[in-house]
């Protein structure tokens, strides 16, 4: 030991004590970023369980209250009162969650199926106009929903299509970006021999998919299957300029209307929609966010 | 050797089986998306309200680009146009910057081999977390907590702690711009990081190993290594933030008090939605949504061919050269063959 000192000198400039500062250093700003991300939210679900006067009287709550029973209260129209009127009138829990669970399903299915489908035949198959095929799909990833969106209300609206979820679910067959990242999937991980083993045991092509590929695929299925859910779910631009009608109005559409009143504001019950609207998403998050943080850097497209 | 039965199937065409399985995603996507978009194509040389499916030129493109167009209002229109194209420029460039630098910082931290972070994966998903909340609900979250007047949390908290006059962070031209790139950066910060995370950790380590070795201190690390073999990730990065920047609607639409949008954070997608709802739906003004849609249309070919050239997929192209050079080969020997019988 004593030999090696002498050889090489004293360690230089306290490597460790550096390393050590540098790591609490980032770990503090870590710790502010969490703050900033987390403390909007905290301060929601706070605020969500203060009545109207206590707010009215001082808005900075840091901790819970008591007033969550009247808020529901208002917010289903138990109460006879204006507020209550105009908020059970508009923003209707049960039926919000309904619509928005019905088209968020229903597009996820439909998503990831035929995403899958579509990849599966980019990757297994040889013909002509694959490349052709495959060049479009990335092309098109690129067109944003607005710049169709005009055209797109008025041919639903020639269709007679307009209040009616059918423009929501249906679209959703074709998904560029999910497509892109199950084709880049099997490229990486489905053996196509797979597939000629199957032929020469007697399995017909739509059989091998759906019995094979699909149950190889789930990984990546979960993956956009997931995110497939909260970008429907999220999905405020197409829904109000489908669904007009009150009855069809999915969560963010009755968040919307929320914001938007100027009379009989109790900020309570409006704290309390914004918290409903997102508490579904929220836990889904806490709960898959292993494989949604893993599956982002994957998808590699912003919506 | 292949059994005969393999040989065999090697000589049946699939091709087919190939188009049946592409063809549900084509036909709803030429319905759904193709037609809809030549219909906006369409829309944007046709009339407004009850001028409707009337044939009109470029009248609508004269209208908002140069304010010379036939109806009455053509100068304001223009200006509401170019002030939500401006907005959007700014808005986005004004969330874009912050993010990439703090996406940027995060992700070396995250990855620094010699950085000891204890609870990596708790902050990362904590990060990403505002990014999957509903963009509608975080501007109503924004627009109850930052209210103008002293009834709202944070006006109130600063007013206790001293401040005199309540801010207005929702009305002013100015400040409320600030709050929407804020607020662009929270939702995003967290998806960008995880994104060039995996940028940095494709790049091969043995080069962070021989720059350390070397007495590369972490400053010139980050600019001689990590900045450089990032360039490809970053310009993709910049250019769907950009595409998804001239797409940015939810938050510049609601964060408002009170029935109607803030004029000063119009968008161009506000600008194309406010449109095409004015009016009801059989008759509103499509002809100024359609011209706004193709003009941004334009602009995202423009964007969107770029991310297409930095995406190419190399492995394939090098195929496709193998394939065209072995077929040019073939031929050759088929015609030296043929002149030699």
């Amino acid at each position: 030991m004593k030999n090696m000192k002498q050889q090489y000198g004293q360690p230089k400039d306290n490597y460790h004590a550096r390393i050590m500062a540098k790591s609490i250093a980032i770990f503090c700003v870590c710790i502010l970023l969490t703050l900033i991300c987390l403390v909007p939210i905290y301060i929601l679900a706070v605020n969500a369980t203060h009545g109207h006067m206590d707010l009215a009287k001082n808005p900075s709550n840091f901790w819970f209250g008591s007033s969550i029973g009247d808020n529901f209260d208002t917010l289903l129209g138990k109460v006879k009162t204006g507020a209550a009127r105009q908020y059970s009138g508009s923003f209707d829990v049960v039926q919000g969650y309904v619509n928005s669970l019905l088209i968020a399903g229903c597009t996820t299915g439909l998503t990831v199926f035929f995403s899958a489908m579509t990849a599966y035949g980019l990757t297994v198959y040889d013909f002509k106009l694959r490349g052709a095929a495959y060049t479009l799909i990335i092309t098109v990833m690129m067109i944003p929903m607005q710049v169709s969106s005009a055209g797109f209300v008025r041919f639903m609206y020639s269709l007679g299509l307009i209040n009616n979820f059918i423009p929501l679910i249906v679209p959703a067959i074709a998904a560029p970006a999910v497509v892109f990242y199950m084709r880049s999937y099997m490229k990486s991980s489905f053996p196509l021999d797979i597939v000629e083993a199957s032929r020469i045991d007697g399995c017909g092509e739509f059989r091998t998919f759906l019995t094979i590929a699909i149950p190889m695929m789930k990984p990546a299925i979960a993956v956009q299957a997931i995110f497939a859910f909260v970008a429907n779910w999220n999905n405020f631009y197409t829904q109000n300029m489908i669904l007009k009608s009150d009855k069809l109005a999915t969560m963010p559409i009755m968040v919307t209307k929320v914001l938007g009143f100027d009379k009989n504001v109790d900020y309570g019950v409006n704290y309390l929609c914004v918290t409903l609207s997102i508490l579904p998403i929220v836990v889904i998050y806490f709960c898959l966010s292993k494989f949604i943080v893993g599956g982002v850097a994957l998808g590699g497209v912003k919506e | 050797m292949a059994s005969a039965a393999q040989r065999r199937i090697k000589s049946i065409s699939y091709a087919k089986y190939g188009y049946m399985f592409i063809a549900p995603f084509f036909l709803v996507y030429c319905f759904f998306q193709i037609w809809p978009l030549i219909y906006t194509f369409i829309l944007s040389f046709q009339g407004n309200q009850a001028n409707n499916g009337q044939w009109v030129g470029l009248d609508n493109y004269n209208t908002i680009l140069f304010g010379e167009g036939m109806a009455a209002g053509a100068a304001d229109l223009r200006g509401e146009f170019l002030q939500s194209l401006g907005n959007t420029f700014i808005l986005w460039f004004g969330n874009f910057i912050p993010q990439i630098l703090l996406s940027l910082l995060l992700a070396v931290w995250f990855t620094d081999a010699t950085v000891k972070l204890p609870g990596k994966g708790f902050f990362k998903v904590v990060m990403y977390m505002p990014n999957i909340i509903t963009a509608a609900s975080v501007a109503a979250l924004y627009v109850n907590l930052f209210g103008d007047s002293k009834y709202y949390f944070i006006n109130a908290t600063l007013m206790n702690m001293g401040l005199a006059e309540p801010i207005a962070f929702v009305s002013d031209p100015v400040i409320s711009k600030i709050m929407v790139m804020f607020i662009q950066t929270w939702l995003w910060f967290g998806n960008t990081m995880i994104m060039l995370m995996s940028g940095i950790m494709g790049i091969n380590p043995s080069l962070f190993e021989a720059a350390n070795i070397d007495g590369a201190n972490s400053r010139q690390v980050f600019f001689r290594v990590t900045l450089p073999l990032l360039q490809p990730i970053m310009v993709y990065t910049m250019i769907t933030s950009m595409i998804g920047g001239l797409q940015m609607f939810d938050i510049p639409f609601l964060y408002h008090t009170g029935a109607n949008f803030d004029r000063d954070l119009e968008t161009v997608a506000v600008f194309i939605y406010y449109n095409f709802n004015k009016g009801t739906v059989e008759q509103a003004n499509y002809g100024y949504a359609g011209a706004a849609s193709i003009i941004i249309f334009v602009i995202t070919a423009l964007l969107g061919s770029f991310t297409f050239y930095f995406n190419r997929d190399k492995d394939e192209i090098a195929k496709k050269k193998q394939r065209k050079r072995a077929m040019k080969q073939y031929k050759a020997r088929m015609k030296q063959g043929g002149l030699s019988l």
